[in-house]
């Protein structure tokens, strides 16, 4: 699989757990995407410095080749659906605390 | 240098102090799952040439899988700042609710 198609399904792969299996639907909630903003601006200043630098390198067979601050449109998909998928185990996590 | 980005978040969580290191065990617990199938993911990334480090620019220190060091404490760094910021937007505007 290219890292276009891993990257897009991990994301629906993140919204199916905070949605559905584990309905902490964080995607509804304004903390979230306030919270994910400020992430956002940071990933997209590390990325610039880690792509703009060659630190690291993408194979341009495996992205659509679309860049934003130097790094694959890919790495915001990949950063958002890592971000989602640890705030909706973090917040699963705390409720089962709460109900145990 | 990569390590330069993780000491750089490092400093914004002892700033954000939140209350996320003091929950160590939920911190653990749901940041370890998630990591594990990035790290998984990141395997297969570099050994199908998706993307690839400069050596010079890395410690050239590697984990399981010749995955590089700096790899690995990206996938504890980002989790944990992501959870600093969503509980320090949760501080500040306790009235956002996230729990149904």
């Amino acid at each position: 699989m290219t890292y276009t198609q891993l990257a897009v399904t991990a994301v629906l792969i993140a919204i199916t757990f905070d949605l559905y299996l584990f309905s902490t639907q964080l995607l509804k909630r304004k903390a979230f995407w306030v919270a994910y903003s400020i992430i956002l601006a940071f990933q997209l200043l590390t990325n610039w410095w880690l792509t703009s630098r060659n630190i690291v390198m993408y194979s341009s067979e495996t992205i659509i080749d679309v860049r934003i601050a130097a790094a694959p449109i890919e790495d915001l998909l990949f950063g958002f659906a890592l971000v989602l998928s640890v705030l909706t185990n973090w917040i699963r996590l705390g409720v089962s605390d709460k109900r145990g | 240098m990569i390590i330069f980005t993780v000491i750089g978040s490092f400093w914004l969580e002892v700033f954000l102090k939140v209350g996320v290191l003091r929950q160590a065990k939920r911190m653990f617990l749901a940041i370890a799952p998630v990591a594990f199938v990035f790290i998984a993911w990141d395997k297969y990334a570099i050994s199908h040439g998706h993307w690839r480090f400069d050596k010079a620019q890395i410690l050239g220190i590697y984990g399981p899988w010749c995955i590089p060091l700096e790899e690995y404490l990206f996938f504890l760094v980002v989790p944990i700042a992501a959870l600093m910021t969503i509980e320090a937007v949760r501080t500040k505007k306790k009235h956002w609710r996230i729990e149904q």
